[in-house]
């Protein structure tokens, strides 16, 4: 205080500006990162376009991998992934939402949730290159269900359900307890408030939180590649115990050779792998949509 | 008919009582299943490593220099290892750390909401983009663009997997950073201002200061998924363990080395494979206790405001 006094006024003027200056300086910069951050996504999706988009073609679609890159396609790595991640869904949806129920229904907060919730938050951040060591350790050699399917989707699975429990348990905790206290002063037990009020009302939460998880999953590559699902497949699964290749890893592959072809081959599964999650998104978008119009 | 009426009520009253405490199990049954793998993790890492650790004394592992595992004379020494990790995470954080503060300083203090509604969506759309495609934009781009500024660049080198991996957590950084920022409430900005303060010394001085718990949280998350991040360095960095300082030259990562193992056939009890569970659990451990740290800042030093 009693130094600002003794600087003249001119001076003090002249701190004032350099300190707005300062502070616009600031703002703009922080803008510019923020959208040069926002133009790298251009710049990727740029880069995979031009160098995919002209290999993108029904033959690429619906033709098997290959040693010549003009005779190369997806057949069997987009029939792989659609096999795999109906599977994950089928084993992760069901006990990722009923551990997220157990949780938030079912315990009483105490000891028991706070270390199930501890260990559910460590999970989340495991690489997932070690559960890829998991899944091989227990379900390929362990279990003897071999490089299959039904491998890849349990790994798969371990991996994106802490995902699903912590998104599934947000989006109970925001049912009010009221609805709750109605169903119970009807009569109802604990399962049946749970089945027929708090679900449908967490329902559109629950999803977008699933479908972000299976997002995931589809684009995983380093667990598939550990349970040993790198090889050349050229045939469509059939069932659960089939050896499967995957859009991720048949894009790995194609990315690890040194012909420019096969890059601009990965580059065209690039584009159908971003269509496909795309495409999910915009699913779990409309019917999170629908769904908060009608409990409105 | 009474009589009738009361009895089928108990019995349904008695069934609804079975099957609540069958679905009770049930649930219980599944939360089990995180816990079991978690059990699983520790169990399967520790019983192999300490296999592995029969073999190689655990000293020679630890603080070895020479990381040659398949070839004889072989050396199991984890340093070059450890070292391909941190520079890429180092790198990555370089870039990821300022960049995504700077985002989420922009988001939470100086977007408009029209602003915000773009950037929002392209983070997490960056968020989501698969780690293989920035193996690709690394090797196709990223690379290519460095060969420009640095001629003697190698095809497979730490700078172009270190910028990528940047990229990668870059989104992750800037959403957790925005939403610890917004959690500081506008009275503290007012007050500020109320006493003269400009823009940037409200940020710096006191939102941020506010929010640090949560912004510090994010960099540990982060840097522990730069850790882990394995498709991209596996792709970009290449496969050779490089004690050096030097970012141009190609290197090898513990994930690298963890898929470069499972793609080769090593026979299930070798020493080559058992390694292999030793470095996951390192890599393991390391992330653990990023993790640990980021929860208990949160938790410690998290400011709560009515």
């Amino acid at each position: 205080m009693n130094n600002s006094l003794k600087i003249s006024i001119p001076r003090q003027q002249k701190i004032l500006r350099q300190r707005h200056a300062k502070s616009k300086l600031f703002a703009r910069a922080c803008a510019f990162v923020t959208w040069m951050g926002a133009a790298l996504l251009l710049i990727l999706l740029y880069q995979i376009f031009s160098d995919g988009l002209s290999w993108l073609n029904l033959n690429f679609l619906s033709s098997f991998p290959s040693r010549f890159p003009e005779r190369a396609g997806i057949k069997s790595a987009l029939a792989g992934t659609l096999w795999l991640i109906s599977l994950v869904a089928f084993i992760s949806i069901p006990v990722g939402v009923a551990t997220a129920i157990y949780i938030e229904e079912f315990t009483n907060q105490g000891r028991l949730s706070r270390f199930i919730d501890l260990n559910i938050s460590n999970l989340a951040g495991v690489p997932s290159i070690v559960y890829g060591i998991i899944g091989l350790t227990i379900f390929v050699r362990g279990l003897e269900l071999g490089r299959s399917l039904i491998s890849g989707a349990l790994t798969m699975s371990l991996l994106i359900l802490p995902v699903i429990i912590i998104a599934s348990r947000e989006a109970i905790k925001t049912v009010p307890m009221s609805i709750r206290s109605a169903a119970f002063a009807l009569g109802a037990t604990r399962w049946q408030a749970v089945w027929s009020h708090v679900l449908p009302a967490s329902f559109p939460g629950i999803l977008t939180g699933v479908i972000l998880a299976l997002s995931r999953a589809i684009g995983e590559t380093a667990p598939l590649i550990m349970i040993g699902a790198l090889t050349y497949v050229a045939f469509v699964p059939e069932g659960p115990m089939d050896s499967f290749t995957a859009l991720p890893i048949q894009i790995f592959n194609w990315i690890s050779r040194p012909q420019e072809e096969f890059h601009q081959l990965a580059a065209a599964g690039i584009i159908v792998l971003l269509v496909v999650l795309l495409a999910m998104n915009s699913i779990a978008i409309f019917i999170r949509h629908k769904m908060e119009k009608k409990l409105q | 008919m009474m009589m009738q009426v009361k009895q089928r009520e108990s019995i349904s009253k008695g069934r609804v009582r079975w099957l609540e405490s069958l679905i009770h199990s049930g649930l219980g049954l599944c939360a089990l299943i995180s816990i079991i793998t978690t059990a699983s993790i520790i169990f399967i890492l520790a019983k192999e490593s300490f296999g592995f650790f029969q073999h190689v004394a655990p000293a020679d592992f630890f603080l070895g220099t020479s990381w040659v595992p398949m070839f004889e004379p072989s050396a199991f020494g984890v340093l070059p290892l450890l070292w391909g990790t941190l520079v890429v995470t180092f790198g990555a954080a370089v870039i990821s750390i300022p960049m995504g503060l700077a985002s989420a300083i922009y988001l939470s203090e100086y977007a408009t909401a029209s602003k915000r509604a773009i950037i929002k969506p392209v983070l997490e759309l960056l968020a989501g983009i698969p780690t293989v495609v920035y193996g690709y934009f690394a090797l196709t781009f990223v690379t290519p663009l460095l060969k420009i500024l640095f001629p003697e660049i190698q095809v497979f080198n730490a700078l172009s997997a270190a910028i990528v991996v940047g990229i990668m957590v870059l989104p992750m950084i800037a959403t957790l950073s925005d939403n610890a920022l917004r959690a500081v409430p506008d009275s503290l900005r007012q007050g500020a201002y109320a006493l003269g303060a400009t823009s940037y010394e409200v940020t710096t001085q006191v939102v941020v200061p506010a929010g640090l718990s949560g912004v510090m949280a994010s960099f540990l998350l982060a840097i522990s998924r730069a850790i882990g991040e394995t498709m991209a360095v596996t792709l970009a960095a290449g496969a050779t363990p490089n004690l050096s300082f030097t970012f141009l030259e190609s290197i090898q990562t513990m994930t690298a080395y963890i898929v470069q193992v499972s793609m080769g056939d090593t026979p299930s009890g070798s020493v080559a494979y058992q390694n292999m569970f030793a470095v996951a659990a390192l890599l393991f451990v390391i992330t653990l206790l990023l993790n640990i740290v980021s929860q208990w800042i949160l938790r410690r030093y998290r400011e709560v405001y009515q």
